[in-house]
C-alpha cells in the first residue's frame, strides 16, 4: 500500500532536485513550515512534523497536506511554492532519516 | 567615596566630553583614549581602584538597551539602542523560534520565553543568565504584572498560563487551559491589564479569559465567549480594551476590561476569515502598538489589507490595499505613521502607512525575511529584522533612509527596555 502510495505521488522521471533546491526547501522547512510548526519541528500552532510523528500517516496525504492545506484548520496549501515531487522529498527527509529531527539545546 | 561621588567629581574635574551628553562608563577608561596625561591617568586609576571597581561596571543605565532573538541559535545579542552596537551576545537559551520578551520594571533583566517552554532571566548589565526554568514542552511568549512582581507564560503544550515570582522565577500557580468539553487547549494572547489581571485567548476553547492574580497562589478566573480559533489578542495602552483577532470566522472579540458585566462584543464583523479565502502564511501579530488615539490598525487575515477602526465606537473606517498578508502594523510612538510587514511570500517588503490619510507613503526594501520591527521609545528609529540577510537595519524614521546594519544570525525579535513601562507589552 506504502508503494503504491509512493508510485501515485512520484513525480515522473525526471532530474533530481538539485542540491541548490534541496537547500532551499530545507529553509522554508525550518524557517517558514517552523513559524507555526516550531523552528525545531516538535509543534506550535500546529503538529509536530519529526520523523516520529509522521511514521505513522500516509504518505499521499501528507503530500496532500503540503500542497493543498487543511481546511479548517491554520494550515495553508503550498502548491504555488512546492511541486508534488518537492513535497514528498521533503516527507521522506524528515521521515526517513531520524537523525534529521533536529537537537534541542537546553 | 561611593562611584557616584566618585562621577561626579569627575565630571567637574574633566567636565563632559565633546559630543557626549555626560561622561560614561565607557569613557571612564581614560588608557582606551589616550587623551589624559599620565598624571591625571594614574589619578584616575588611583580613584578606581580606591572604589574597588570591579571588571563589570554595573553602573550603565539600561533604558538604551534592547535585546534581539537570534532565533536559529538558541542566543540573544544585548544591543544600545543609541550608538548602534552589539554588547553581547548570550547563548544557551534553546529554541527561540517565536521567542518574546518582557523586561522587569527596573529595565535590569529581560525575560526570554522560549519555544521549548524555557523561560530565562537575563541580566541586562551583567550580561549573563540570571535564572533559567524549563516551564512547559511548547510556549509562546508572557507578559510582566503591573506591579511587577509576577511573569506570567503562555503554553501550547500543555496549554493553559503559569505564573512566576519575577524574582526567583518560582512557580506561583498553574492554570490550565481547556474547552467546554474538557480538552486542554493552546493559549494565545496574553496580556497584562491593571489590577494584577491578565487576558489571554483560547485558540481551540474559542474564549477570552481573565485572570486576577491579585493574589497570585489563589487566582480567580472570568470567562468570555469570544468566536473560533482566536490566534492572537492586544491590549490598548491604558488597559482598557483587549481585542482578540479570530482565524475561524469574520470579525474580532473585543472586552472592555472597565465594563465585563457587558461581555465580548464583535467588532469589524463583516471583515475576516469567513469570506476571505488567500492561504495565510503566518499568522498576523496584534499588540498595543496597533492603536492610535483615534484608530486602531489590524492586519488582516487572509487579504492583502490592513484594516481601520474607529476606536470610539469600534465601527470600520477603512481599508488599506498593502502589498501581502500584513503580519505586523505598528504604530509609531508619534501616532503618524503605520509600518507593515507581510507574510511569507512578500517578506522583503515593509510599507509605511500614513495614519491620516490612510494611503501608504513608502515601500521599503530593507532585506530578506522581515520579520520583526521596533521602534526606538520616541519613534526617531525603527529596528527591523532581516531574518535572511542576517542583519537588523536601522531606519530614520523620518528620512525613512538606512541609518545602520548590525549583522545577528537569523534574527527574528526585537525588543528594547522602553516596554517595562508599557502596559500590555
Amino acid at each position: 500500500m506504502l508503494l503504491l502510495s509512493l508510485a501515485l505521488v512520484s513525480p515522473s522521471p525526471g532530474a533530481p532536485l538539485s542540491s541548490q533546491r534541496q537547500s532551499q526547501l530545507l529553509h522554508l522547512l525550518k524557517q517558514d513550515c517552523g513559524a507555526c510548526h516550531g523552528m525545531t519541528r516538535k509543534g506550535g500552532l500546529g503538529p509536530p512534523l519529526t520523523a516520529h510523528a509522521l511514521n505513522d500517516k500516509p504518505t499521499d496525504s501528507l503530500v496532500a497536506t503540503i500542497l493543498y492545506g487543511r481546511p479548517g484548520t491554520a494550515m495553508p496549501p503550498w502548491q504555488a511554492f512546492v511541486t508534488e515531487a518537492e513535497a514528498l522529498w521533503l516527507i521522506q527527509w524528515i521521515s526517513n532519516e531520524s537523525g534529521n529531527d533536529p537537537p534541542v539545546s537546553r | 567615596m561611593n562611584r557616584a561621588m566618585i562621577r561626579q567629581y569627575l565630571v567637574n574635574w574633566l567636565g563632559p566630553r565633546s559630543g557626549r551628553p555626560a561622561l560614561s562608563a565607557d569613557n571612564l577608561n581614560p588608557l582606551e583614549h589616550g587623551r589624559y596625561s599620565p598624571y591625571l591617568v594614574a589619578a584616575l586609576l588611583g580613584i578606581t581602584l580606591l572604589a574597588g571597581c570591579a571588571t563589570t561596571d554595573h553602573s550603565q543605565a539600561t533604558g538604551d538597551l534592547g535585546v534581539i532573538v537570534e532565533r536559529a541559535d538558541g542566543a540573544v545579542q544585548i544591543v544600545e539602542r543609541s550608538r548602534h552596537r552589539s554588547l553581547a551576545t548570550i547563548s544557551g537559551l534553546g529554541d527561540l523560534s517565536h521567542a518574546s520578551v518582557v523586561f522587569s520594571h527596573d529595565a535590569r533583566f529581560a525575560y526570554v520565553f522560549g519555544r521549548d517552554g524555557g523561560l530565562t532571566k537575563l541580566d541586562l548589565l551583567e550580561r549573563r543568565i540570571a535564572k533559567r526554568v524549563i516551564q512547559a514542552g511548547n510556549s509562546i511568549g508572557g507578559a510582566i504584572s503591573q506591579d511587577g512582581r509576577l511573569v506570567v507564560a503562555q503554553n501550547y503544550e500543555p496549554g493553559g498560563i503559569r505564573v512566576f515570582d519575577a524574582d526567583s522565577l518560582e512557580t506561583l500557580a498553574t492554570i490550565p487551559a481547556v474547552t467546554a468539553t474538557g480538552q486542554p487547549s493552546k493559549v494565545v494572547g496574553l496580556a497584562d491589564l491593571p489590577g494584577n489581571r491578565f487576558a489571554y485567548a483560547l485558540f481551540e476553547g474559542g474564549e477570552i479569559w481573565v485572570a486576577d492574580l491579585s493574589q497570585p497562589r489563589a487566582p480567580r478566573i472570568t470567562k468570555f465567549p469570544a468566536g473560533l480559533q482566536p490566534y492572537d489578542g492586544l491590549v490598548s495602552s491604558e488597559g482598557r480594551h483587549y481585542i482578540a483577532g479570530l482565524f475561524g470566522e469574520d470579525g474580532l472579540a473585543l472586552l472592555d476590561t472597565w465594563y465585563p458585566e457587558r461581555g465580548t462584543q464583535r467588532i469589524l464583523p463583516d471583515y475576516g476569515k469567513g469570506t476571505a479565502k488567500l492561504p495565510v502564511y503566518k499568522m498576523p501579530h496584534l499588540r498595543g502598538w496597533a492603536l492610535t488615539s483615534s484608530r486602531a490598525f489590524l492586519p488582516a487575515i487572509g487579504r492583502h489589507q490592513v484594516l481601520v477602526a474607529n476606536r470610539q465606537d469600534w465601527r470600520e473606517i477603512g481599508r488599506i490595499p498593502v502589498l501581502g498578508q500584513p503580519v505586523f502594523a505598528m504604530v509609531e510612538p508619534s501616532q503618524r505613521r503605520v509600518w507593515v510587514n507581510f507574510a511569507f511570500p512578500d517578506n522583503d517588503k515593509v510599507q509605511v502607512i500614513d495614519t491620516d490619510t490612510l494611503q501608504p507613503i513608502a515601500t521599503l526594501l530593507p532585506g530578506k525575511a522581515i520579520l520583526h520591527m521596533e521602534f526606538s521609545a520616541r519613534g526617531d528609529e525603527a529596528w527591523l529584522s532581516a531574518r535572511d540577510s542576517n542583519e537588523v537595519v536601522v531606519f530614520d524614521t523620518n528620512t525613512l533612509q538606512t541609518i545602520a546594519r548590525l549583522p545577528a544570525r537569523s534574527p527574528s525579535g526585537i525588543f528594547f527596555t522602553w516596554r517595562a513601562h508599557r502596559i500590555g507589552m
